[in-house]
């Protein structure tokens, strides 16, 4: 049936308007672990060497690998590199360069004509993933090392891309993820140690004695008691707990707020399973169970 | 092979030098070739502990700077022909004991002696290192105390990480015992004192032994006989039993619980 057109508008848009057209795409916000190469020395022999040697050893693990290009140690005279020849160079190798770390303005620029991403944030760790050890204390929480980014919130790890309109406000963060695998320790913290899981949770499975300290950029779970201090979300996530079976605390914090126990902890929490945690922005000790 | 073992607290004034001696002269006296090396420069004590200190010639520090050899520093002791004392200096500073120093005479004892106990000086600075790092075990001298829990504590995490052992990686740890000195068990009982599962609950090692407190460890100390040399006193015996349990006997513990008093000695004793 022929419609009369209104005034004022066209008749064709009104004709689109009218039909229901789903939607060809979404965003959604999504973590990926990536690989990161950093180049010290802008010598493309070698670079070529160290590489085919490391895939030698499991061509199944970096064939066809994203990877992510780290430029940052060649700042304190490693040399210059040319982007785009290295990037030819991994694909020669059979890994997929999909982005550059730490680039200066120049190097940007021939990121993005060669088509790789600028990548912000993402916490870096050892390959493979090393047993956590308590002789491995590195000092009291500091922010990430890079000089020009500001520590991230655990969302933004490796690569995200979060939800635009589609879902929830930008500020929601769908769940607490971790980039690196948490780390897990296998006896009790003495006194005077200090454990630090960066951009981890922290798993110990003893307790953590009197005058000890644990750090997480991520949850601590404890399996036994608590004495000494705990602190999680070091780098500011707000969505972080600890978790321990037995609270006999000095002091807990979540996200920089925190609780001291100096006359130790009231009676209908000590020595109980807890968990601490912020309500907006309120310190909350509560039983489990 | 020689056993290096230190004899180390953290905390001051809980039992190291006295369970130096004893534990020292215990191992000599059932036949070991037994030395003990003070490592509290300046402030030495186990020379008067072992009632040799008007015979101190040369000390430590002369024979890590080359000033003396090892033959002429170690005192044969007076009541067993098996124990040597290699004294502390009173005079010198810490600095004079290097790692290197320490490991050198610690080789050359090795040659020929079965046991080389180390008694550290209270605290985690130079000397304390020192005195553990080349160590095979360590005793860990506890009072039932919560400050020298803490301090224990510490220094256990500082054996873990700072020994020759540790630092050759985790095949090997220093093994580490729990020894409770000045145990008075019916204080425990009565909650005065910490219990002996709470301290092992708190430390995480095996227990070797506990001296429980007696006037004949003070008087010992006053003479200049180690007490362990006086098997009617309890803390003496302790001490043996501690010996033995370290070469491998396995007794049972004793002076851990309170004394049950009849009802003669209720009525008139003490």
């Amino acid at each position: 049936m022929k419609t009369v057109p209104q005034a004022g508008k066209s008749h064709v848009s009104e004709f689109i308007s009218s039909k229901e057209v789903s939607p060809a795409t979404d965003l959604k916000g999504s973590v990926f672990t990536l690989t990161v190469l950093r180049i010290h020395r802008a010598d493309f022999d070698q670079i070529e060497r160290e590489l085919s040697e490391r895939i030698a050893k499991g061509p199944r693990f970096f064939e066809d690998a994203p990877v992510v290009i780290d430029v940052d140690p060649l700042r304190t005279g490693g040399g210059q590199i040319d982007l785009r020849e290295l990037a030819q160079l991994l694909q020669r190798l059979r890994l997929i360069p999909v982005g550059v770390r730490h680039a200066n303005l120049e190097q940007q620029q021939t990121a993005r004509e060669v088509g790789l991403a600028l990548m912000k944030g993402g916490s870096v760790r050892d390959l493979p993933p090393q047993p956590a050890s308590t002789t491995d204390i590195p000092p009291a929480p500091a922010p990430a090392n890079t000089k020009d980014e500001t520590p991230e919130p655990l969302s933004n790890t490796v690569v995200s891309v979060k939800g635009l309109g589609t879902e929830g406000s930008p500020d929601q963060v769908d769940s607490v993820q971790s980039a690196a695998p948490t780390k897990v320790i296998y006896q009790s913290i003495r006194s005077g140690q200090q454990v630090y899981a960066r951009g981890a949770d922290l798993i110990v499975i003893g307790g953590v004695n009197a005058g000890a300290e644990v750090v997480a950029d991520g949850n601590v779970h404890i399996y036994g008691s608590l004495r000494g201090r705990a602190l999680a979300g070091a780098q500011g996530n707000v969505h972080t707990r600890i978790f321990c079976q037995c609270l006999e605390a000095e002091l807990v914090a979540v996200a920089g707020q925190y609780r001291v126990f100096d006359d130790g902890a009231p009676d209908e929490i000590r020595g109980q399973t807890v968990q601490v945690f912020l309500v907006n922005n309120q310190l909350r000790v509560e039983r489990l169970r | 092979m020689a056993k290096v073992i230190v004899v180390t607290s953290g905390k001051g004034g809980v039992g190291k030098t006295t369970t130096s001696a004893n534990i020292a002269t215990g191992l000599a006296l059932l036949g070991h070739k037994t030395a003990v090396l003070d490592f509290d420069i300046g402030l030495r004590n186990l020379d008067l502990i072992l009632g040799c200190e008007r015979r101190v010639v040369y000390d430590f520090v002369n024979v890590i700077q080359k000033e003396a050899s090892l033959k002429q520093a170690l005192i044969r002791d007076r009541h067993c022909d098996n124990l040597f004392v290699l004294p502390a200096s009173q005079t010198r500073d810490k600095e004079a004991l290097t790692k290197e120093g320490v490991g050198q005479v610690i080789d050359e004892l090795k040659v020929s002696f079965d046991f080389i106990v180390c008694d550290s000086p209270a605290g985690i600075e130079r000397g304390a290192l020192m005195a553990l790092y080349y160590a095979d075990e360590a005793l860990v001298v506890t009072n039932p105390e919560v400050s020298s829990v803490r301090d224990s504590d510490r220094i256990l995490g500082i054996l873990s990480a700072k020994s020759k052992r540790a630092e050759a990686g985790e095949e090997h740890p220093v093994k580490e015992h729990l020894l409770v000195t000045r145990y008075s068990p019916k204080r425990a009982s009565q909650g005065e004192m910490l219990t002996l599962d709470d301290i092992q609950e708190l430390l995480g090692i095996p227990l070797i032994g506990v001296i429980p407190e007696s006037e004949t460890v003070l008087q010992a100390s006053n003479s200049g006989v180690p007490v362990i040399h006086d098997q009617k006193s309890i803390s003496g015996q302790a001490y043996m039993d501690v010996v033995a349990r370290f070469l491998g006997e396995n007794r049972p513990m004793r002076f851990v619980l309170p004394e049950k008093k009849g009802l003669f000695n209720r009525l008139f004793g003490t």
